[in-house]
């Protein structure tokens, strides 16, 4: 992260600007979000073709699941119920019956968030299959980088003295109160980021692509201590559709995050490498 | 201004002819053929990995009399509704042949009482619906790879066609039949057998009575029901939709290890 060019901004402080983000990290970052969001909705359209979750070895309609999505008769009508575990929500027009080309259809996810949108599970498994395949080649060029150029231990592993519980207390309220660090300490990551980037990059991204792996009869043949890892295919299946969607919110936070800590700084340094930083003269001295 | 509501209309403009011809953006992509033949590249791709990286002989994981599924979900066709087929049903099958031919250097017919007196395994193994579920049966069958060595294969074939006694989709072509096909590794696979019974009982008429197929390391639907005849052939494009499969030529992956 040298800096490569530094302008005065005003009087008594000036702006410089950063390396922020290399081209490989940047690349990797772009063509993730192209995966992760054909993935996404390729996977619903999966899930769609037998929208219930079990947990266990096995598990069809007989079996007792702990998810399902299913479309119930209402008088002339048909509402859609999503059920987890024993609890029941009428989510009608949006999970177990929306409406497709004007009629009331029972789907798990609705139209417009599945890939293609109409009911098409062959076409669904293509894509998924083939982003699939891009997202673990381009994964395993982001880690092979991210030890040998060392941007994990530079960059993402955190230091003793920011993982200490006053830091880290400091660092939540200073986000929940979108209190950004500026000058010197915007240099690098603060801890929060580094944790669940950690956390992103070595326990969801992986958990996804194990257990994603895991419902495969063919790799089951070649590990099948993965089905005692993750509990059976079908606890594999629940856990991939958990993760997914614990990834949705991380990525939904770190949208916001990027929306409110700058959004123009931090899409230029994710797309030209370049983030700018206002240093005032004397204020990074501060006892 | 002026410009962006001309780019605005026209969206407006695009996206009306698009669902009107019922197609979003995203659908249009889709159902282009280039690239329906660039997503077909991650077919190939698994296989190669996947068959290398299992070895031709790997079992599946076999399971113990208690992980049985209580209701083992049928799928498919459950009741063949062929004339022919009804009256095999009514004579319980003791009319039924299971005709081998095609690329072999010994043709045969083979009765269900034949093919219940031949040497079978008895493996618990996990049927993987394409849709997402699964199912654990136990399955006592005469290992496919057993019968073509009685057979004998010629040296030009390459494919194990399987012929079945259900027409899944009614059409005026014929072309709805059932049918599956699995190279020579599944083949002779170990678990590769032609199931007659399943959990202790004679198959049931859902389950596919009275054979079928059971590939172990594939999705459910390689594992064809009612067979009616075995064919060893060369190549695969010559017959219904050229792919192999019913499945097949409605879009999905020969290759069904994922």
């Amino acid at each position: 992260m040298a800096t490569i060019e530094t302008r005065n901004v005003r009087p008594g402080g000036k702006r410089v600007f950063i390396r922020r983000h290399s081209l490989t990290v940047r690349l990797s970052h772009w063509l993730n979000v192209l995966c992760m969001t054909v993935l996404l909705f390729s996977g619903l359209q999966i899930f769609n073709a037998h929208p219930a979750l079990y947990w266990g070895q096995y598990g069809a309609d007989n079996d007792p699941s702990v998810l399902s999505m299913e479309a119930a008769e209402d008088g002339d009508a048909i509402k859609g119920v999503t059920r987890i575990g024993s609890f029941s929500f009428n989510t009608t027009g949006m999970l177990g019956v929306s409406t497709v080309d004007g009629q009331a259809t029972a789907r798990g996810f609705p139209a417009w968030i599945t890939l293609p949108s109409y009911q098409d599970l062959a076409t669904g498994r293509r894509w998924h299959f083939f982003f699939a395949w891009l997202f673990v080649i381009n994964g395993l060029i982001y880690m092979a980088y991210g030890f040998v150029a060392r941007h994990f231990r530079r960059d993402l592993l955190p230091a003793r003295d920011e993982l200490t519980p006053g830091h880290l207390r400091d660092e939540i309220v200073d986000h929940a109160r979108l209190r950004f660090p500026k000058g010197e300490k915007a240099r690098h990551y603060n801890a929060l980021q580094k944790l669940t980037y950690l956390l992103v990059i070595f326990l969801a991204l992986p958990v996804m692509i194990a257990t994603g792996l895991t419902m495969s009869p063919g790799f089951n043949a070649f590990a099948p201590w993965m089905l005692d890892v993750f509990g059976g295919r079908q606890s594999a299946r629940t856990l991939h559709f958990i993760t997914a969607f614990a990834l949705v919110a991380f990525v939904v936070v770190h949208v916001a995050m990027v929306l409110v800590s700058g959004v123009f700084n931090n899409m230029r340094s994710m797309i030209t490498g370049r983030y700018s930083i206002d240093i005032e003269d004397r204020t990074e001295v501060q006892p | 201004m002026s410009r962006i509501i001309t780019r605005r209309r026209f969206l407006i403009g695009s996206t009306l002819t698009a669902s009107a011809l019922g197609l979003s953006g995203c659908d249009a992509l889709v159902e282009s053929p280039k690239v329906q033949s660039i997503l077909k590249i991650a077919e190939g791709l698994t296989m190669k990995t996947q068959r290398a990286l299992i070895g031709d002989d790997t079992l599946a994981r076999e399971f113990g009399m208690a992980d049985i599924s209580p209701t083992f979900r049928a799928n498919g066709t459950s009741m063949p509704d062929g004339a022919q087929y009804q009256d095999l049903l009514s004579r319980q099958f003791s009319t039924w042949q299971l005709e081998v031919g095609g690329l072999v250097e010994r043709p045969t017919k083979l009765s269900l009482a034949a093919l219940k007196a031949m040497p079978s395994r008895t493996q618990i193994t996990r049927h993987d619906c394409v849709e997402g579920w699964s199912a654990i049966g136990q399955w006592t069958g005469v290992p496919l790879g057993s019968l073509l060595q009685q057979v004998g294969l010629k040296p030009e074939a390459r494919y194990i066609v399987f012929h079945c006694a259900d027409e899944f989709e009614k059409t005026l072509d014929g072309s709805g039949w059932y049918y599956e096909s699995i190279d020579l590794v599944d083949a002779f696979h170990p678990q590769t057998i032609l199931a007659h019974a399943m959990n202790g009982r004679d198959l049931e008429v859902a389950h596919g009575a009275p054979l079928r197929l059971r590939v172990a390391r594939q999705l459910g639907y390689k594992q064809a029901k009612y067979l009616m005849r075995i064919e060893a052939v060369a190549d695969l494009a010559s017959l219904y939709g050229g792919n192999g499969g019913f499945w097949e030529d409605r879009g999905y992956e020969w290759y069904a290890g994922i």
